[in-house]
């Protein structure tokens, strides 16, 4: 078993995604299937290898800093679920 | 030979000689959308009034004369993932059923510069998640080569366009092959430049170390201008290399003696459809044939390759995806509260497949994990890739089958994702490198759906490579063939 | 037992740079909502972020001045957790590899001097602002201030009380406010700390059970909020009672920390590198450019103040909070080398004009009520002595209203002193004259009407009378018999 029910839970929740029980049950025999699979990667020694962060050599991409956007709000707003002025309407926030 | 079956280089030069009007190509576009939609199914929205608009004014340039792109007043598609302000873009995603963008990507943009028309966005699978366009939330669509079977994915709706004469080429997006396999199911070219190449600001990001934009169109001189118009660096896409573009179209003389063509074992291993085999082979033995040199390689850590994308790329996808949360912009389900809005509006408004890849990154990206899998993954990235490196010392290209089959029937392998991942085998290892990769027709199966070859090239070789792809293309006659849509 | 206290300090500071971290939105306070926002800074699809060169450019600066070691290749990484004013479910930070590390400050002087070691200096980004109303079952998110550049200052826990705490945190920020890589303000947010606070038996070298105390909202909170919670832990300790990992809310109004209202989801941020942006490599070339541009630091200058001008450390410690106070205060020295003198009316009139008018909310004050050279003049035309210290006084409000020099003022009204010998004994023979029964009174015993005397010279005179000159003569001829 390279993942449990349990396991699935708490990473469904950290995703913010409420599985029903069927999905819950079908994700964990899945995920465990491809978990299995990525198992031959253990396989592999890589003791010395670096991890590939980008895969064309580059580094240093700047902007000066300057302001050069101007208000928009509006258009920023226009897909809003739901707003109130040129604020965001959320549900509330229990601090 | 009506205007909608023609290629950009072939209706350019008429255009600019004012034989025809692109509010004449564009009506003959529309016309032929009418006719197949139904059965096709390619798009999810249509821009007719201001394709047409835009045709016009296309028309207006073209009069005024000067110099010009040769994608002035040219109907191309653009896959539902690329942001175009003030039209609907969903990415086939519920959870983007009705966003309109306030902003242009810059593909979209230096299209627009160029004076093309935009035709409309067409199907993909959600989030580009998938290798047959199925997980699309909103419709089916079919191969217009065989509408029982998939047109690939996951820039189906894209490839079908073109294949079906929908539009006169496309863009899509490819992050483990979502170009090039659907290019090889429709028997159109598809091209996935390095990493770096074109921007990817305004494109939905679904993995970002591997997401690249790219052309698919009816042959490579097309692709060629198509990948020309939006190359470049952009500075608001920091990952955007500053490499000069070079003139991708002039250079394809239709010459390949001397080129070193190597052949990965790894790619020709059994389990592929023997048709594929036989048609790469026999495409090989041409090329061989008109001078090209052919060399053994090997790519020894292929095996690994789909392990490590389904790693990495699902891991950026958890992160990426985070952002569609129901409170700037999208779908938002009903919640008593934050956290349930959350849960729900997720939930909801994600397809199987996403929540499936979520999950996966989520889990190699947590804590306890991330060592033994993220890290993992991208040490034996950094193995595939030498392994790039080291064959491209013995050889200028790379050959291989696109896909291990020709394109499968609707339904047939939506049970396990895991056989859906491995179909992306050949693909998968040109992202990881960041390597420039193309598709294109070399023949078809006993059931007559097109085979695809793939040719790789080094960083920033796209020059080679289509040269090359241009020549053998110009050596047959697989390009010239349609689709029979009665 | 005995128990002693372990500190750390976390700071986020908010960059005085002109645009956001990764765009080119404005980062200017107090705008209306969403206003200074973007498709980058508000996280739509397809958006990427661009590093801002400045703030780069800052953090090496800030830690030059902590004495941190630059990392030559650093990188970005994503922060992941979901809130409604974190647009993209994550926030830019840096985790394994931050920009600076190593560094320290120094607090205390002389014997008492300590380094507080700094574990890291990183960059990162702000979230947004969530307004909860009162009414109602919803909040407001306005993300104007997402995607402000912040520098994050970890220190090690190496502070054992609060008044160390509020002694660094003041350092930090003099020297932030001397950079101008921030302004400083706790009260609007520009400079925020949360504080890690334990304790442990005396002599024991394991760390106890840490707690985070967050909202905190002034050097003073900062303090009290440290002292509760030590008293808290060490009560509880003493109770046999556990102490939990957790995070507190400082009460302000209660004076107590209290517990956050249970935490539903444990935090996995689920760290790892952008893969939108490059790594960053600083060269040495680099560094060497921003090391020349810094300028002299607070505790150095203050160092110099006690050695240079003799001044004594307060003086010293108050003129060198500010660097444009420093600054000003040395640009009179040059003028006038009285440097006791010029702290004095600083550090009284000069400062409490500055607080009335409110011109210390700057961060540099462009327009001085009194010029330094003004003031040295001033200072010079007492010394000597053209004027008395109390005629300066009204010099000095004279020279705030109209902005005129000193010279000029005296001149027009004429207050220039009086040191003329002569004409001052002609003044106090008058007043002796003129009043018989104090000076039988004066000598008869009673000191104490000798200010009688010296005010009526004062009054003859119309204040000019050098009081010197005043009190010598007074002194003779009321004596002499």
């Amino acid at each position: 078993m390279k993942i449990t029910r349990e396991e699935v839970k708490r990473v469904a929740l950290l995703a913010r995604l409420q599985l029903s029980e069927e999905e819950e049950s079908r994700l964990t025999e899945q995920l465990d299937n491809i978990l299995q699979y990525m198992e031959k990667l253990g396989r592999l020694d890589t003791t010395n290898v670096e991890p590939l962060a980008h895969a064309v050599d580059i580094v240093n991409a700047f902007r000066e800093d300057r302001v050069t956007n101007e208000p928009q709000p509006e258009s920023l707003l226009a897909n809003a679920p739901d707003r109130e002025n040129t604020f965001f309407k959320v549900p509330k926030i229990i601090e | 030979m009506s205007l909608h079956e023609l290629t950009i280089h072939e209706l350019a030069a008429r255009l600019k000689q004012r034989e025809i009007s692109s509010v004449d190509v564009t009506q003959s576009i529309f016309a032929r959308i009418e006719a197949t939609e139904e059965r096709i199914g390619s798009y999810i929205t249509l821009c007719q009034e201001s394709a047409l608009a835009e045709a016009r004014r296309a028309d207006e340039r073209l009069k005024a004369g000067g110099r010009s792109s040769p994608l002035l007043g040219i109907p191309i598609a653009l896959k539902d993932i690329f942001i175009t302000k003030g039209i609907r873009t969903t990415c086939s995603s519920k959870i983007l059923d009705n966003f309109v963008p306030p902003y242009d990507g810059m593909a979209v943009a230096k299209l627009k510069n160029a004076g093309a028309v935009i035709v409309g966005k067409t199907n993909m699978d959600e989030f580009a998640m998938g290798s047959s366009t199925e997980n699309s939330a909103f419709s089916v669509t079919r191969n217009p080569w065989n509408v029982e079977r998939v047109p690939g994915g996951s820039s189906g709706g894209s490839a079908a366009a073109v294949a079906a004469d929908q539009c006169i080429a496309a863009l899509g997006t490819d992050t483990g092959g979502s170009i090039r396999q659907p290019a090889a199911c429709c028997g159109i070219v598809g091209l996935k430049p390095t990493y770096g190449r074109v921007s990817r600001f305004g494109v939905i990001a679904f993995a970002s170390s591997l997401d690249q934009v790219g052309p698919m169109a009816k042959d490579t001189a097309d692709c060629a201008l198509l990948l020309e118009a939006v190359a470049g660096h952009d500075p608001a896409d920091s990952t955007s290399v500053p490499a000069p573009v070079a003139a991708y179209a002039t250079n394809l003389d239709g010459k390949m003696t001397g080129v070193k063509l190597g052949l990965p074992k790894e790619y020709f291993i059994s389990g592929m459809q023997p048709e594929v085999e036989q048609a790469v082979k026999a495409a090989v033995r041409q090329m061989e044939q008109n001078g090209a040199e052919i060399i053994d390689v090997s790519l020894p850590h292929t095996e690994y390759a789909v392990a490590v994308y389904y790693i990495i790329a699902t891991a950026e996808a958890s992160s990426n995806l985070a952002r569609y949360d129901g409170m700037k912009y999208g779908y938002r389900a009903r919640g008593k509260d934050l956290a349930e809005t959350y849960f729900r509006t997720r939930q909801e408004g994600f397809g199987p497949e996403v929540k499936r890849r979520i999950m996966l990154g989520t889990y190699a990206l947590s804590a306890g994990y991330y060592d033994a899998y993220y890290v993992k993954a991208q040490k034996v990235r950094a193995l595939i890739k030498k392994d790039f490196d080291e064959a491209f010392k013995k050889c200028d290209l790379i050959v291989t089958p696109t896909s291990p089959t020709t394109a499968f029937k609707i339904g047939e392998k939506t049970a396990d994702p895991l056989q859906m991942y491995l179909s992306d085998i050949f693909t998968i290892s040109v992202n990881l490198a960041g390597l420039p990769g193309l598709s294109l027709p070399c023949g078809f199966d006993n059931e007559g759906m097109p085979i695809g070859m793939q040719i790789i090239g080094k960083h920033f070789d796209e020059a080679r490579m289509l040269k090359i792809a241009h020549a053998y293309e110009s050596a047959t006659e697989w390009h010239k063939t349609k689709p029979k849509l009665s | 037992m005995n128990y002693e206290p372990v500190i750390g300090l976390e700071v986020h500071a908010q960059m005085l740079t002109a645009s956001k971290i990764f765009c080119g939105c404005a980062t200017r306070f107090g705008d209306a909502p969403n206003d200074n926002t973007c498709p980058v800074c508000m996280g739509f699809p397809g958006v990427l972020p661009v590093l801002n060169k400045r703030v780069v450019e800052f953090a090496i600066r800030l830690g030059l001045a902590t004495h941190c070691e630059i990392s030559r290749r650093s990188r970005f990484a994503r922060k992941n957790y979901f809130y409604p004013d974190l647009p993209k479910g994550y926030q830019i930070s840096q985790y394994e590899l931050p920009v600076c590390e190593h560094g320290y400050l120094e607090i205390g002087a002389g014997e008492g001097k300590k380094k507080i070691r700094l574990t890291r200096i990183h960059m990162e980004e702000d979230a947004g602002k969530n307004i909860h109303e009162a009414r109602g079952d919803y909040s407001l998110v306005d993300l104007n201030r997402t995607g402000v550049p912040l520098l994050e200052i970890v220190s090690e826990p190496d502070i054992r009380s609060s008044a160390e705490a509020g002694n660094y945190l003041r350092n930090l920020r003099a020297i932030v406010q001397y950079l101008e890589v921030c302004d400083g303000n706790m009260e609007e947010g520009s400079f925020r700390c949360d504080a890690n606070v334990s304790v442990r038996p005396v002599g024991a070298q394991e760390l106890g059970t840490k707690v985070e105390i967050k909202n905190l909202n002034s050097f003073k909170a900062v303090e009290k909020a440290i002292d509760s919670e030590i008293e808290r832990q060490i009560h509880t300790l003493s109770e046999g009672g556990k102490l939990v990992q957790e995070t507190r809310l400082w009460d302000a109004e209660r004076e107590v920390t209290r517990s956050m209202r249970s935490k539903e989801f444990a935090h996995d941020y689920r760290y790892f590198p952008d893969p939108d942006l490059l790594p960053l490599v600083v060269d040495d070339k680099w560094i060497a450019e921003i090391e020349s541009s810094l300028p002299e630091l607070p505790a150095a200058r203050e160092q110099r103040f006690v050695n240079q001008y003799g001044l004594p450390r307060y003086d010293a410690e108050v003129l060198t909070g500010r660097r444009d106070v420093a600054d000003y205060f040395e640009t009179a020295v040059k003028l006038h080398g009285n440097p006791k003198a010029i702290s004095n009316w600083v550090m009284g009139d000069l400062f409490r004009v500055i607080k009335e008018r409110k011109l210390d909310e700057a961060l540099r004050i462009r327009e001085w009520p009194v010029p330094a050279e003004h003031l040295a003049a001033m200072i010079k035309m007492i010394d000597e002595g053209k004027i008395s210290g109390k005629i300066a006084k009204s010099v000095f409000s004279e020279m705030l209203a109209s902005g005129a020099a000193p010279e000029t003022i005296v001149r027009e009204k004429g207050l220039e002193q009086v040191s003329d010998t002569a004409s001052i004994e002609a003044a106090v023979d008058q007043v002796i004259a003129g009043n018989p029964k104090v000076v039988a009174d004066y000598r008869g015993g009673n000191e104490k009407s000798f200010g009688f005397f010296v005010g009526q010279v004062m009054k003859a005179t119309q204040g000019k009378a050098s009081p010197q000159i005043v009190n010598e003569i007074l002194r003779r001829k009321l004596a002499a018999q």
